[in-house]
């Protein structure tokens, strides 16, 4: 199972970054073989609009199960939600803290987006 | 004849330029309200509604059924307003600007096009003035296909004086396009100055001719002045600073009602255009 953090950096000390759509990269995680694979997200990080939505598309192609982040709005969590990736939000500071908490199950998934759009 | 009155600033005095002109035109004249987000050119007229339209633009409708997926559409749309997740494609609607590229690139013909209310057209009858007024639904944020049709109600046959929205993107220029001459409004102060460059050297970029009317002027500083001699740039008329002026309108009053002095200054502003089309 892969799971996708938002980070800048390409290794799991790296700080997780609190944005999902316009996160500067995602480390893909992946639980079967415990490798690690960088995604740069540089293209929506300057996109003019959409760059969450296009974001969560990409990590759909990915393969992507579930994503970590800090937050995530309405448009992303919609197109998360139906490639059936699950989206965990959580404000700790690296990568590792984010995957040892999910692992050891103290993150819940979120239910919705936690953040409003910016087109309301 | 089509007389855009723009500025890169907003708040100079547009509005102000559009309606006391279209109130000193001779004879049968029309004004578009082309400042979407918020018309207010209709404050100043009393008159009837003629006619209210609802305005929409083309946007993708999926058909779940057919979609394979194949993210063609999605690759293709600069805006991200189609995504492909899950098998399907998913449009986002408020994001689109309508150019259809993703229906005609479906290889398996599942998007077609569907009309999204994007906010009304009003037109209103003020005597000699007609009054066509684009107003944007809350929440939509596409301007330009709204100013396009608010345009497109217009006659070709009636002269045509289009208050634009303020600043230099798209909604501006969509609402500047096609004018025979631009009057770019602005006021005696640095944002004034700094804000009618841009808007210069916008109008010159689109090779539209266009003269300078100051606002407010005798307050502030000469640096407009000396900017339009400096690049023979035409200053065709200078509304002077007056609080009387202010206060009518702030009482939704037509300046070339209430002051005989301005009357005579917008007929003027009027005779000169005129000189400026017959040459």
């Amino acid at each position: 199972m892969k799971i996708a953090f938002t980070t800048s950096g390409k290794t799991l000390d790296s700080p997780l970054n609190p944005r999902f759509g316009r996160a500067p990269g995602f480390l893909i995680y992946d639980t079967d073989d415990r490798s690690v694979e960088y995604i740069s997200n540089t293209q929506n990080y300057n996109a003019a609009q959409g760059a969450g939505i296009q974001s969560a598309q990409n990590l759909g192609d990915a393969g992507v199960s579930a994503v970590v982040t800090g937050h995530c709005g309405p448009k992303a969590y919609s197109v998360l939600a139906r490639a059936g990736i699950t989206v965990y939000n959580t404000s700790l500071a690296t990568v590792a803290e984010a995957l040892e908490a999910l692992q050891k199950g103290e993150l819940s998934p979120a239910e919705g987006p936690d953040r409003e759009g910016h087109w309301q | 004849m089509r007389l855009a009155v723009a500025s890169g600033k907003g708040g100079t005095g547009k509005t102000t330029v559009a309606v006391n002109l279209a109130r000193v035109w001779n004879g049968p004249v029309q004004l578009l309200d082309c400042d979407v987000e918020s018309p207010n050119a209709g404050l100043f007229l009393k008159g009837e509604t003629l006619a209210t339209e609802i305005a929409g633009m083309p946007v993708p409708a999926v058909d779940e059924a057919l979609c394979t997926g194949c993210g063609i559409c999605s690759a293709f749309c600069e805006y991200n307003s189609i995504a492909c997740a899950g098998g399907t494609a998913m449009v986002f609607p408020e994001m689109c600007r309508g150019c259809g590229g993703c229906a005609m690139l479906c290889p398996v013909k599942a998007i077609t096009e569907r009309e999204h209310r994007i906010g009304v057209i009003e037109t209103l009858g003020a005597g000699d003035i007609t009054l066509i007024r684009g107003r944007l639904d809350v929440g939509a944020a596409m301007a330009p296909p709204l100013i396009r049709q608010v345009k497109l109600r217009a006659s070709s046959e009636l002269p045509c004086i289009i208050d634009c929205p303020p600043g230099t993107s798209c909604p501006v220029i969509t609402a500047m396009k096609g004018s025979d001459m631009v009057l770019l409004v602005t006021e005696p102060t640095p944002f004034g100055l700094n804000d009618l460059e841009l808007a210069v050297e916008t109008v010159k970029e689109l090779g539209m001719p266009f003269g300078v009317v100051l606002n407010r002027s005798g307050s502030g500083d000469r640096r407009v002045h000396e900017f339009c001699s400096s690049r023979g740039i035409s200053l065709l008329m200078e509304i002077p600073d007056d609080r009387r002026y202010a206060e009518a309108y702030s009482r939704g009053e037509l300046l070339a009602d209430s002051f005989p002095g301005l009357r005579d200054l917008f007929a003027g502003l009027r005779a000169e255009l005129e000189k400026h089309f017959d040459s």
